[in-house]
């Protein structure tokens, strides 16, 4: 994972509430065993009409935010499956931080384990931002993971509260699989005080039927 | 004497590996059983071979193959093959991963093959007090035997996988007290959806619920199923029912579950799990259901669920920032605000997925539908959750009762769920589905779903409109 500090951009808006796994990655793009082609099921079902060409109304694919790194949602982003490849698929587009009202637990803790920084901004800060990004679209905004701060268009600032741990993870490139391999001789130890504990199938063997 | 706990906070607390050195760091949560699938594992095992790790405990994680695989009834006995080489692909890449490592893999022409949340608790492999994980958000199913189970990504499969342990934040706890006595026709289905329409579709984010109160005491082990099962759709990851003799007395009738003394130990232990007299949760929210009525989605999110006599609701009477998506989802579900729901023609009836697929679902379903026939026009596929629940569903007669209907009868599967295989909606269908999401193209690109219990579902396929099942003698 690359080190995350800082990201300045105008966002691009997708103010909805509830916006769904399903929406950000349909299951149709769920049937790799990589992660290829993710970038193109992003928002599919929105971004593309019927014979499959791209929807020139659809946020992503306006000229003024291309490349855009930021995204502006509603609350409640990334509801449903656990899909790890919605996050995959934002980050293959392009995106590094996702600003919201809030955000799905499940996706929060995927998204921020593949350096995917969520922010969750106060609703009357949230209103105001969608209000910059409608009125002047290329005003730009920065979000600065070090400071645990957004900088709006106007110089003013909104603090935001982050899991520490994956703010560390973040700022420092760290993947938290390296840290829980480092806890594998307290896991051993909970083994050795527990016993055989409960066993799925009351413990007997099974193998490929 | 120790504070008294909640169920969660008991189950939590035996698995924590370690307490965090720093309050900063996350805690460390050992995981007793891993569940695994063809679609969300294999960039899992892909991450464990690129840094030379092994699976640590190949008999604590259990494989099964269901989200693309074909219901076509000839598919299980082995005649025919996937028809999409990139789900086929998957699937072989779940035999190789499995083989690979030593880890039970139940394929499509085992005979306990099903869907991940139908065969794991009918085999006796969930437990009361276990901590239970996979690859899907409605893990949160078993919680209905007092485990703590959620959905993980990815990233955490792999994690589990190489060290039966997750870097967990402690979540609140959430007790969803449901009180009342649920009236004939109506299912836990209805319940649940209710208390979804209640909370929101967030509700629950953040916590693990606790469902509580006479409602649920009254449910039989399938009904918690179902309602568990979908805690995910209010935002919770895991939702939880304290074990009872309900509970006891299931698992005891389960082929995998211990015996002799260990059976007797477990239970002493488990009697133990619920929640303590004086201890609190985070939250509290208490719904009554003795006045529900039969429960239908209308909209492009389970929280947006109206008695099936009822009407949609108006834009005005919505918060003015609500009214966006609330038009939108309308739009996509071509229906119109102040409309009632009921009698809207549906083309699709699917009995099948996690939450309704269980024999007491289809057991339902065809006892409405015994000596009817469902409308011309409409195609119904009754997909049962596993080969168990299939084998015993066709030796009670249920198969012939769907079929005689003019229902297909089909394989086990995820299926029209999410519609990754070849059962799906076309574009503008509608459908009254059984299963847990309404998601704008969730059963395929452009089709549109109504969510609803297996009676809905059965009396809408007669009249080939979305009909409440107490209209007809159950």
């Amino acid at each position: 994972m690359n080190p995350f500090t800082a990201v300045t951009d105008a966002p691009v808006p997708l103010p909805l509430d509830n916006v769904d796994t399903d929406q950000i990655i349909p299951a149709s793009f769920l049937k790799v065993v990589d992660r290829e082609g993710l970038a193109d099921g992003l928002f599919h079902g929105w971004r593309t009409r019927p014979d499959g060409t791209p929807h020139p109304d659809f946020a992503l694919h306006h000229p003024r935010h291309r490349g855009s790194r930021i995204l502006l949602v509603g609350d409640n982003f990334g509801c449903g499956s656990s899909r790890e490849h919605a996050p995959w698929a934002l980050q293959a587009w392009g995106f590094k931080a996702i600003l919201g009202r809030g955000f799905a637990d499940i996706f929060l803790g995927n998204a921020h384990r593949n350096g995917l920084l969520t922010v969750t901004l106060p609703p009357d800060r949230h209103a105001d931002l969608l209000e910059w990004v409608t009125r002047e679209p290329a005003a730009q905004v920065t979000v600065d993971l070090e400071a645990k701060k957004v900088v709006f268009p106007d110089g003013s600032t909104v603090l935001f509260e982050i899991d520490p741990f994956a703010r560390h993870c973040m700022l420092n490139g760290l993947d938290p699989f390296g840290h829980l391999l480092e806890q594998l001789p307290a896991i051993e130890a909970f083994e050795a005080r527990r016993g055989p504990g409960l066993q799925p199938g009351g413990g007997e063997p099974r193998r490929i039927s | 004497m120790q504070a008294p706990k909640t169920l969660f906070e008991k189950v939590w607390d035996r698995h924590l590996v370690s307490e965090p050195p720093d309050p900063g760091l996350p805690s460390v949560l050992y995981i007793d059983l891993h569940l695994i699938h063809e679609v969300t594992s294999p960039q899992a095992f892909t991450e464990l071979e690129k840094r030379g790790l092994t699976v640590r405990r190949p008999s604590r994680t259990i494989a099964t193959m269901d989200h693309s695989t074909p219901t076509e009834p000839e598919f299980s006995m082995g005649r025919l093959r996937v028809l999409d080489p990139m789900g086929a692909g998957q699937l072989d890449r779940l035999r190789e991963n499995c083989s690979r490592h030593g880890i039970t893999l139940h394929t499509v022409s085992s005979p306990d093959n099903g869907i991940v949340h139908v065969m794991g608790p009918e085999q006796g492999l969930t437990q009361p007090g276990m901590t239970v994980v996979c690859g899907d958000s409605h893990t949160s199913t078993h919680g209905a035997f007092g485990a703590l189970a959620f959905g993980i990504g990815t990233s955490e499969v792999g994690q589990v996988l190489a060290t039966q342990a997750l870097l967990m934040n402690k979540p609140k706890t959430l007790a969803v007290r449901v009180e009342g006595v649920l009236g004939e026709g109506l299912t836990a289905k209805d319940l649940i959806l209710g208390v979804i329409a209640d909370i929101g579709v967030d509700g629950g984010t953040g916590h693990v619920i606790e469902y509580t109160g006479s409602a649920i005491r009254a449910l039989d082990m399938e009904g918690r199923m179902t309602v568990c099962n979908m805690s995910i759709e209010a935002g919770s990851r895991a939702g939880m029912i304290a074990p009872d003799e309900v509970t006891f007395s299931y698992l005891e009738s389960l082929n995998g579950s211990p015996r002799g003394d260990v059976w007797n130990a477990a239970l002493e232990d488990w009697r133990g799990l619920p929640t303590d007299a004086g201890a609190s949760y985070d939250r509290l929210v208490t719904v009554d259901v003795g006045s529900l009525e039969p429960m239908v989605t209308y909209g492009t999110n389970p929280g947006m669920a109206i008695p099936v006599s009822g009407a949609i609701p108006e834009a005005d009477a919505l918060e003015p920032r609500e009214r966006e998506a609330f038009l939108k989802a309308l739009r996509y579900m071509d229906l119109e605000p102040g409309a009632p729901i009921r009698g809207r023609p549906v083309q699709v009836v699917f009995l099948g997925s996690c939450t309704n697929s269980r024999l007491s679902d289809l057991r339902a379903a065809a006892g409405l539908l015994k000596g009817r026939r469902i409308a011309s026009g409409v195609r119904m596929l009754v997909v049962p959750g596993s080969q168990r629940v299939k084998r015993a569903a066709e030796a009670e007669g249920l198969d012939r009762i769907f079929t005689d209907a003019g229902a297909e009868w089909r394989a086990p599967g995820c299926s029209m769920c999410l519609a990754m295989n070849q059962d799906r909606l076309a574009p503008g269908e509608y459908a009254l589905s059984t299963s847990n999401r309404n998601f704008e193209g969730r059963q395929g690109p452009g089709g549109r779903t109504f969510l609803g219990s297996p009676l809905t579902a059965a009396a809408s396929a007669v009249t080939g409109t979305v009909t409440d099942p107490r209209e007809m003698a159950l």
